[in-house]
C-alpha cells in the first residue's frame, strides 16, 4: 500500500510499503477514506519531537471502513464506517475507565521510553514517534488500529467523511480545551492560535455558552475563519494583546484563556527572540510566548486551558503571576473517546459543520507539499484533507 | 538478603542438599566440588568423545581437541572446574541463604494492576503461564505440588534449565520459590499481592540473584542487576496488559518503509 513515511527534518516521502495485519486479537484493519495532516504533525516535520525513526509512518487523523476484524471484537463487522480516535486506549486500565483515555497504562509497547522522558508512560498514539509507541499511522490507505472495540466510533449512515474525519482529534480537542475552562455565565474566553484546533475551540466555547471569545493570531485568514465562528479577532502585530484585552473586558481580563499554539509558538516580542536563540544552544527545548501572554492576561482567579502540545522544558513562565492571582491550569492530550458520542450527536443535529476548517484537499501522493504548504501557511492553507485511494 | 528470602529459606526447614556420594572430595586437596551431577556426566562423555575425535583427526587440531577432550573428562570425574572457581558458579550445590546476602544481587518492582489478588495469584501460581508474559523464559514444567523446571533461552541459541521449589505459599497472598542444586544462576523470590482501595492489587516482587561474577568482580554484578531489574519491570508491565486487556501491545510485524 501508499504510506506516508518521515525520513528525517523536512523530509516525507509516499512511498510503497506492506499492508497491516492483525497481530492481536483486538485489532482491526481500517481501509482508510479520508486522513489529514494535523498541526502537530509539523513538529514531526520540523524535527523537533525526538525519537522518531526514518521509514516511520506519520499520520493519526483517519477514517475508513472496517476491512477486517480480530477474533476477539464484537461491536465491529467488515463494511462498518468509523472514525479512529488518534489515542490508543486499553478501555480497561485505571484511567480509561475513569475516562482519561489519553493516559492509558497499557496501550504504549514501548512504555520505558515515555518514563525516561517523563517518569511515566502515556497512551499510544498513532504515527506519533516511538516515544507513543512507533505505531504505524493513518497518511496512508489501510491501517491496523489496536483495541478496536474501544476506539472506533461508528458513523450514521448518509454523513460525509468531511463532516465527521475532524472527530479524530481536532474537535475533540477543542471542545475538551474548551469545557476545560469551566465556562459559566457571561464568561470572556480569549485564545490564542487560530488554526485548526483554535477555530474548533472558539465555536465549541460558543456552543458551551461563552457570552464573547476573543481570538488571537498574526495570520489573516486564520483570523477571518476565526470570526466566521463568532469571535472578536485581535492580530497580535497590530496591539498590545494585554492593554487590549483588559479594555475589551473593563479592565476585569478574560475569564479564562486557551493556548492553542503550543511549543512552536512564532511570537515577535522580545520573549520570542530569547526562545529561539535558547533553542538554537540547545538551552531550551519549547518557546511558550503564547504561553507566557495567555498567563499575563488571564483574570485572577481564572483558568489556563492549555490543548497546544508541549515536549520539554519551558523557560521564563511568569508563574509568580500566575501564583499570585490564583490560575487553574487544565491541560493534556485530547481524551477523545469520552466526547465522540456527544460531538458526533452535534454534527447529526446540525449544531455544527466541522467541514468548515478544510482549505485544501489533494490526494495523498501529493501530501510532501502538502506539508509544505501548511507549515509555511501558504496559499491561505488551514487544513488539508488527504485522499488515499 | 531479604527478609522474605531468608524466612522463606528458614520455613523451608534451611535443608542442604549435597552432591551425591562419589567424587565429593575432589582429585586435588583444597578443590571442592562445583559441578552439578548431571552436568558431570555431559562433561564426561562428551569430553571423551572429543577427546577421540582429536585422536583420529591428528595434527595440531586433532592436539587441541584431545586436550580440550581430556579437560572436560577430568572436569567430570573430579566434578571440579577451574573456569566456575574464577567465576563463582557451583552447580553441585544449592546456594546458601548467606551467599545471596554477601554475593546477591537484590531486586524489587511493584506494579498495581486493576485486577483482584484472587485472579493475579491464580494466574501466576500455574507457573507455566509466566513465559507468555517473561519473554526471557523458554518454558516453565510444573513436576510436582512444589517442584517446577525453569528453561531460558541463554546467549547462542542454547538453553539453560534448572528446578525450582516453592519454600512459601499463602493462598491469594504471597509465593516464595528457591532454585535448587544444578542452577547456573542461583536466585531465590517472592511475589506478593497486596489489595488497595479501588484500584486493584499492588503486585511486589522481590527476586534475589547470585550473578556469574565472583572474582570478576563488582562492576559484571552491578550491571546484571540493572538489567534484572529492568527485565523485571518490563515483565510486570506485560503482566499488567496480559490481565487488564487480555493481550500484550505489540507493533512487531507493522508495516514501515524500509
Amino acid at each position: 500500500m501508499k504510506a506516508l513515511c518521515w525520513h528525517g527534518k523536512y523530509d516525507v516521502r509516499v512511498e510503497n510499503v506492506p499492508d497491516p495485519k492483525i497481530l492481536n486479537p483486538r485489532d482491526a484493519i481500517i481501509k482508510i477514506t479520508s486522513t489529514c495532516i494535523c498541526g502537530s504533525d509539523l513538529h514531526l516535520y520540523d524535527g523537533y519531537i525526538p525519537t522518531m525513526q526514518a521509514g516511520d509512518i506519520l499520520g493519526h487523523e483517519f477514517m475508513g471502513e472496517v476491512v477486517e476484524a480480530g477474533a476477539d471484537v464484537k461491536n465491529l463487522k467488515k463494511g462498518d464506517r468509523v472514525v479512529v480516535p488518534f489515542t490508543i486506549s486499553c478501555g480497561n486500565c485505571f484511567y480509561c475507565k475513569r475516562q482519561l483515555y489519553s493516559l492509558c497504562d497499557n496501550s504504549n509497547p514501548k512504555a520505558w521510553i515515555a518514563e525516561k522522558m517523563y517518569g511515566y508512560t502515556t497512551a499510544g498514539l498513532f504515527g506519533y514517534s516511538h516515544m507513543t509507541g512507533g505505531y504505524a499511522g493513518g497518511q496512508a490507505q489501510y491501517a491496523r488500529v489496536p483495541y478496536a472495540d474501544v476506539g472506533p466510533f461508528k458513523v450514521p449512515d448518509g454523513i460525509p467523511d468531511e463532516k465527521v474525519v475532524f472527530l479524530t482529534d481536532i474537535f475533540p480537542t477543542g471542545y475538551m480545551a474548551a469545557e476545560n475552562c469551566n465556562i459559566q455565565h457571561g464568561d470572556t474566553v480569549a485564545v490564542w492560535g487560530c488554526g485548526p484546533v483554535g477555530q474548533f475551540a472558539i465555536r465549541s466555547a460558543k456552543m458551551l455558552g461563552a457570552e464573547r471569545v476573543i481570538a488571537i493570531d498574526r495570520v489573516p485568514e486564520r483570523l477571518e475563519m476565526a470570526g466566521q465562528g463568532g469571535a472578536i479577532t485581535l492580530n497580535m502585530d497590530d496591539e498590545n494583546i494585554f492593554e487590549k484585552l483588559k479594555e475589551l473586558t473593563g479592565g476585569r481580563g478574560p475569564d479564562s484563556v486557551i493556548d492553542a499554539v503550543g511549543m512552536e509558538a512564532h511570537g515577535a516580542d522580545l520573549d520570542a527572540w530569547y526562545d529561539k536563540a535558547k533553542a538554537a544552544m540547545f538551552l531550551a527545548t519549547d518557546r511558550p510566548s503564547a504561553l507566557r501572554q495567555a498567563i499575563n492576561c488571564c483574570r485572577k482567579g481564572g483558568t489556563v486551558s492549555i490543548p497546544g502540545v508541549y515536549g520539554g522544558f519551558l523557560d521564563k513562565i511568569p508563574f509568580g503571576a500566575a501564583f499570585n492571582k490564583g490560575l487553574t491550569f487544565k491541560m493534556g492530550q485530547t481524551h477523545v473517546q469520552k466526547y465522540l458520542p456527544e460531538l458526533m450527536r452535534r454534527v447529526q443535529n446540525g449544531d455544527i459543520d466541522p467541514s468548515f476548517v478544510i482549505t485544501h484537499k489533494m490526494p495523498l501522493i501529493e501530501a510532501p507539499h502538502g506539508y509544505e504548504i501548511f507549515q509555511k501557511k501558504q496559499d491561505r492553507c488551514i487544513k488539508i484533507v488527504l485522499k488515499p485511494w | 538478603m531479604t527478609t522474605l528470602a531468608r524466612q522463606g529459606t528458614e520455613l523451608a526447614g534451611g535443608q542442604e542438599r549435597s552432591a551425591p556420594a562419589f567424587g565429593r572430595e575432589a582429585a586435588d586437596e583444597g578443590q571442592q566440588v562445583n559441578v552439578g551431577t548431571k552436568e558431570r556426566w555431559i562433561s564426561g562423555v562428551g569430553g571423551g568423545l572429543v577427546a577421540l575425535a582429536g585422536l583420529k583427526r591428528g595434527g595440531l587440531g586433532g592436539l587441541g581437541m584431545l586436550l580440550l577432550g581430556g579437560a572436560l573428562v577430568h572436569r567430570g570425574v573430579t566434578g571440579y572446574c577451574h573456569g566456575y572457581e574464577a567465576l563463582g558458579i557451583n552447580t553441585a550445590e544449592p546456594a546458601e541463604p548467606e551467599d545471596y546476602f554477601t554475593r546477591g544481587i537484590h531486586v524489587e518492582q511493584s506494579m498495581t494492576i486493576n485486577k483482584s489478588p484472587e485472579e493475579l495469584y491464580g494466574f501466576w501460581h500455574n507457573f507455566e503461564n509466566l513465559p507468555r508474559f517473561m519473554y526471557y523464559l523458554e518454558s516453565v514444567k510444573v513436576l510436582d505440588g512444589k517442584k517446577s523446571n525453569w528453561t531460558v533461552k541463554g546467549p547462542a541459541g542454547m538453553s539453560v534449565s534448572w528446578d525450582a521449589e516453592i519454600i512459601n505459599d499463602e493462598p491469594n497472598r504471597l509465593i516464595a520459590w528457591r532454585s535448587l542444586e544444578g542452577a547456573t544462576v542461583d536466585n531465590a523470590g517472592s511475589i506478593r499481592f497486596v489489595p488497595t482501595p479501588d484500584r486493584g492489587t499492588e503486585v511486589r516482587v522481590v527476586i534475589d540473584y547470585i550473578p556469574p561474577a565472583g572474582k570478576l568482580g563488582a562492576g559484571v554484578a552491578w550491571m546484571f542487576g540493572r538489567g534484572a531489574s529492568s527485565e523485571i519491570k518490563e515483565d510486570l508491565r506485560r503482566f499488567k496488559a496480559l490481565m487488564e486487556t487480555g493481550e500484550v501491545p505489540t507493533t512487531e510485524g507493522q508495516p514501515r518503509c524500509e
